[in-house]
């Protein structure tokens, strides 16, 4: 296909000496910036409410619902939690709020996850803002060095986020008690830590590092039957990661947001049962 | 049959330079970018030039970008546009302009040619392979790609920056690799070849960022990110990155 005019170095992008001659950067005309926009806001809104929380250091706790951002507590300063998630791993050292110790794990599995880099590599970095848009940067490198090629990690991200989710589903058992802990009980509470563990375990497992730990690094699935089932119901589950990434996010938002307002008395658990 | 006159601007030029060109031209229900494009060159433009073949959306060569979206012109109906919108039909913008709609794609077939072939298993002639079909399955999902260039068009990473078109293949061509290393009878590793690392090392996969607009454009509907890209990177991971495979892969091998 050799027509003498192969391309010749030339960091000009589409507005290169080779390429059509187009002053525009691009020519979309639908509103190709709305979902990069939504995106953007959406992530900074929940970045902004977890610090807050996190470093916040209070009404994380009110029996018998632990506030997802503060759990498993590994420091000595965590409050008591009655056969809760307290874990004294970390000893008296530690003075700062102890969600900054366990929050570093859930927030690096979704700092690294393939869906999220997406979303903050358009929306935040304009890399690119959308298809066909051209990006503002003069080079690229993308994955291939420092500091992104640490996105490899993310499987082991995954693994701690497993334990994490693992944490939190014995948190929700706890949330079949009574403020006095008795069990066999309910409240409202009980059914937003259900909800949000539901979609917790949904986005951990939906993972991509998931899928091909599970069976997509085989190159024969007729002969590892039970893994390729598992890897076909991941790849179900993956389908959706995007739309689990956020309903999880806004989940585990909602669960702690929840145990603030009981904690800070703004209102009572109701009680079902 | 109802029909209606339609704005259109097509880019028209060459490497030395060009713009785009106002035109009016009728559309009739059932038409589809191409046929009006047909219709240009019939009634006002007879020297226009554009790449077509097939009109069936099966042989990839209509690529161009329709209100800057790259896109096949056979199949995209004029019935998504608003009859008072001017489209604007260009030639793909990642690649170095010949003349009018027709670019010089010939970057994706050096790119084709550097990505090792599929090695047959020792001791099977041609008509002894026997597959099963959830082996082969994976890699079907990727024999349906028409060549049409969409998703290398529409990479930033080459699109946005020309110098990275030595060291990175493109979309199409890691995922040319992610078929043979999940073919159930290539034998490369056995010859030495490591797909999976040289897809990082020789192909560029560290460039691509995920940000699926492959995925968004083709007109086969391959999930190129998902399916391919990622698996791949995942992949090269278990090469490069991941020192419990490695260590794992060692004692395997001492023991064995």
């Amino acid at each position: 296909m050799a027509t003498g005019t192969e391309s010749q170095p030339d960091s000009g992008g589409v507005r290169g000496r080779t390429r059509a001659a187009i002053a525009a950067p691009h020519l979309r005309t639908d509103r190709w910036w709305l979902a990069p926009a939504v995106t953007a806001a959406g992530l900074l809104a929940f970045v902004v409410y977890s610090t807050w929380r996190a470093f916040s250091n209070a009404h994380y706790y009110a029996a018998p619902y632990v506030s997802p951002f503060y759990s498993p507590c590994l420091a000595e300063n965590c409050r008591t939690m009655r056969a809760g998630p307290n874990a004294e791993v970390f000893g008296s050292w530690w003075a700062l709020s102890p969600a900054i110790i366990i929050l570093i794990f859930p927030l690096g599995f979704r700092l690294t996850c393939y869906y999220y880099r997406k979303a903050y590599y358009r929306s935040f970095w304009a890399s690119p803002p959308a298809c066909a848009v051209a990006e503002p940067h003069r080079g690229y490198t993308g994955e291939t060095r420092f500091p992104l090629i640490l996105q490899n990690v993310h499987r082991y991200f995954f693994y701690a986020a497993l334990l994490v989710a693992g944490v939190l589903t014995y948190d929700t058992v706890l949330a079949f008690r009574d403020p006095y802990y008795h069990w066999g009980h309910m409240g409202l509470g009980t059914l937003v830590f259900l909800a949000n563990i539901v979609l917790i375990w949904a986005y951990t497992i939906s993972c991509h590092s998931c899928r091909h730990i599970v069976g997509g690094k085989l190159r024969h699935f007729s002969r590892h039957p039970v893994r390729y089932r598992a890897w076909q119901f991941v790849g179900r589950l993956n389908a959706h990661h995007m739309l689990l990434a956020w309903a999880s996010l806004v989940s585990v938002a909602l669960a702690d947001f929840y145990v603030y307002l009981v904690a800070s008395g703004v209102f009572d658990d109701p009680r079902f049962f | 049959m109802s029909s209606y006159e339609a704005r259109f601007q097509v880019w028209r030029g060459d490497a030395s330079g060009g713009g785009l060109a106002d035109f009016t031209v009728e559309v009739n229900d059932g038409e589809v970018v191409l046929d009006i494009v047909h219709r240009l060159q019939a009634t006002q433009a007879p020297d226009l030039a554009v790449r077509w073949n097939c009109k069936a959306g099966k042989c990839g060569s209509c690529s161009a970008e329709i209100n800057g979206r790259p896109r096949l012109m056979c199949m995209t109906r004029m019935s998504v546009f608003d009859r008072d919108e001017t489209v604007s039909i260009t030639p793909l913008r990642a690649f170095p302009v010949v003349r009018d709609l027709v670019t010089d794609v010939g970057y994706n077939y050096r790119k084709a040619r550097e990505v090792p072939a599929f090695v047959p298993p020792a001791g099977l002639a041609p008509g002894e392979y026997r597959m099963s079909q959830e082996d082969v399955e994976r890699s079907q999902e990727f024999r349906k790609c028409i060549e049409c260039f969409l998703c290398q068009d529409v990479c930033h990473v080459v699109r946005d920056h020309e110098e990275n078109k030595r060291a990175y293949a493109g979309p199409r061509f890691l995922m040319r690799i992610a078929e043979l290393d999940m073919h159930p009878l290539d034998a490369a590793a056995e010859k030495g070849l490591d797909r999976g690392r040289a897809a990082q090392d020789e192909h560029g996969l560290g460039y691509c960022n995920i940000t699926k607009c492959c995925t968004e454009v083709c007109p086969e509907g391959i999930r190129i990110t998902d399916n391919a890209l990622i698996p791949l990177k995942e992949r090269a991971v278990d090469r490069k990155y991941d020192p419990l495979v490695w260590l794992g892969s060692r004692i395997r091998r001492r023991s064995s």
